[in-house]
């Protein structure tokens, strides 16, 4: 039973400064699973990730990726961090960050191997051409499918990705989006996005993180459980982004 | 510009030779740690180490003169208290967090502290000036030496863990999770900053060595794609500030520390507007 499942936490605690950021929380993620995290900001979303990450160790409770702690199952997780702290002005081109998620224990200098698995990664976030122009000439969400691209580089079974979707335009999102669906045939993917209603079309399940973490299929996403989560009466706009050609009204 | 170069070829002037071939070796490891210390943003903690270098050349100071220990040069003081307080610079920024600023500052005025009282405890007069902003006349061929090591040693390490301290200069978190001890190569970064900023201590002094090593990186910033490029391009501005300003020092009977430091401020300045202003 347990092998099906890729990531396993349970009861797992975690408090910053005496006050707890998760509670208790029990989560089973199985493979192939595409599911995007959401929750209020401070509810713990990235916690979660960095947990799962081993960059945090829980206070209690037990975390088990591919059957091992976290630590030693690092090199088949693929991360991408929210961009926000990294210096946008680095001298870097495309390809240097890419490579960057070659670099494992052993290797002090790039192979040919590591040079054309780079080169595919790119291709695969649809940036081909790219690789010798420099990261500061990119735009947001070039950046963003970049980052991706250094996070499969590794050829990860697990993709973990922190707010991909931020700071960019909605045709963007929807792009990127397509891309993590493609890969999804392939390897397990979490992704914490703050815009559910969008989601909800690509992703498999929803994880709705506020100190408690509850893993919903999409089909069973409605009001109510987002209200139960988000702890407060919130108005909810279904985002399906297309209206029947006559309009719509809201009776 | 004639007379300068006449000097130059007198053997009388031994030490202005010996100035310029010091400051062009230390540009190699100038460049190449100064580049480093610019895109990790950490030219704070540099200015933290070449400080409490201070303390260590007091230190030397009092050994050699109270306790008979010849042996003990001021650079060697110098050598060992950069390096420990590298070490300990470099655990309090991966440890202290929102202390981190508070206990760098500390440690800071602490090094130079102890490097003045070790020198009232000394007999005899010393020019403190001529360490804290350089003088050239100190400098003698065993110099030449210790910078030649120096930058076998940076570019060695260098070239050969490039990759490790690009990716642990740009996204140090990633890099753990690859499996790399970040903290290994953020201390050995550190040090080597340290060692680098002790060389250029007898040509430019304690309080303006950190300008040197930022200013020809963020030049350098302006033109470089890569992170080779600007490194190559920190090591001839920096090369090219060392020996105009050393023989601008001399032609006008100047400082060489402060001359070297307001020839590449200004440079710095005026491209900076060019580059902000000006290009837009």
């Amino acid at each position: 039973m347990e092998t099906d499942h890729d990531i396993i936490l349970k009861n797992v605690s975690f408090a910053y400064k005496q006050s707890n950021i998760l509670e208790d929380v029990t989560l089973f993620i199985h493979k192939g699973e595409f599911a995007s995290i959401v929750g209020p900001n401070g509810g713990g979303k990235t916690t979660l990730l960095k947990l799962i990450l081993g960059l945090l160790k829980p206070d209690n409770g037990k975390i088990s990726i591919f059957g091992k702690p976290p630590e030693q199952a690092r090199q088949k997780i693929g991360y991408m961090p929210q961009y926000a702290p990294l210096d946008m002005n680095f001298p870097a081109t495309v390809m240097d960050v890419v490579l960057m998620g070659r670099l494992a224990k052993t290797t002090l200098w790039f192979s040919k191997k590591d040079r054309s698995e780079a080169l595919a990664a790119i291709d695969e976030v649809g940036m081909n051409g790219f690789a010798g122009i420099g990261f500061n000439e990119l735009s947001g969400g070039q950046r963003q499918r970049i980052l991706i691209a250094r996070a499969l580089c590794s050829r990860p079974a697990i993709l973990l990705l922190d707010e991909p979707t931020a700071n960019v335009d909605h045709e963007t999102e929807i792009n990127l989006f397509s891309i993590l669906q493609a890969l999804n045939s392939t390897m397990t993917i979490l992704v914490v996005s703050h815009d559910l209603g969008f989601v909800s079309k690509y992703v498999k399940s929803v994880i709705c993180v506020n100190r408690k973490v509850v893993i919903h299929p999409t089909t069973l996403m409605n009001g109510l459980l987002i209200k139960d989560i988000y702890h407060g009466d919130l108005k909810m706009v279904r985002h399906d982004h297309r209206c029947s050609e006559e309009g719509h009204s809201h009776d | 510009m004639i007379e300068t170069m006449q000097a130059l070829l007198d053997p009388d002037n031994l030490f202005l030779r010996y100035a310029l071939v010091m400051g062009g070796l230390a540009s190699i490891s100038f460049g190449i740690i100064g580049t480093f210390v610019t895109i990790k943003r950490i030219g704070y903690l540099a200015g933290a180490i070449s400080h409490s270098v201070f303390g260590g050349i007091g230190l030397a100071i009092f050994l050699q003169v109270n306790a008979g220990l010849t042996w003990f040069d001021p650079i060697l003081g110098a050598t060992l208290a950069a390096v420990i307080s590298a070490v300990i610079i470099g655990l309090v920024s991966l440890h202290a967090k929102e202390r981190e600023d508070t206990i760098i500052g500390t440690l800071w005025a602490v090094g130079m502290a102890a490097g003045i009282l070790f020198i009232d405890k000394t007999a005899g007069y010393f020019n403190l000036s001529s360490y804290l902003f350089g003088d050239i006349l100190l400098i003698a061929k065993k110099d030449l030496i210790y910078v030649s090591c120096l930058d076998a040693l940076v570019l060695g390490l260098s070239i050969l863990f490039f990759n490790r301290f690009f990716s642990v200069c740009f996204d140090s978190e990633f890099m753990s999770l690859r499996g790399i001890n970040t903290s290994f190569f953020y201390l050995l970064l550190l040090v080597l900053t340290s060692l680098t900023v002790v060389l250029l201590v007898r040509i430019v002094g304690i309080v303006l060595v950190i300008a040197l090593l930022t200013i020809p990186p963020a030049i350098a910033s302006f033109y470089a794609k890569r992170l080779w490029q600007m490194m190559f391009f920190s090591i001839l501005l920096c090369a090219f500030f060392t020996s105009t300003g050393l023989l601008l020092s001399y032609a006008f009977s100047l400082s060489s520390g402060p001359t070297i430091i307001i020839l590449s401020g200004a440079a710095y300045l005026v491209l900076l507007i060019f580059h902000k202003w000006i290009k837009n």
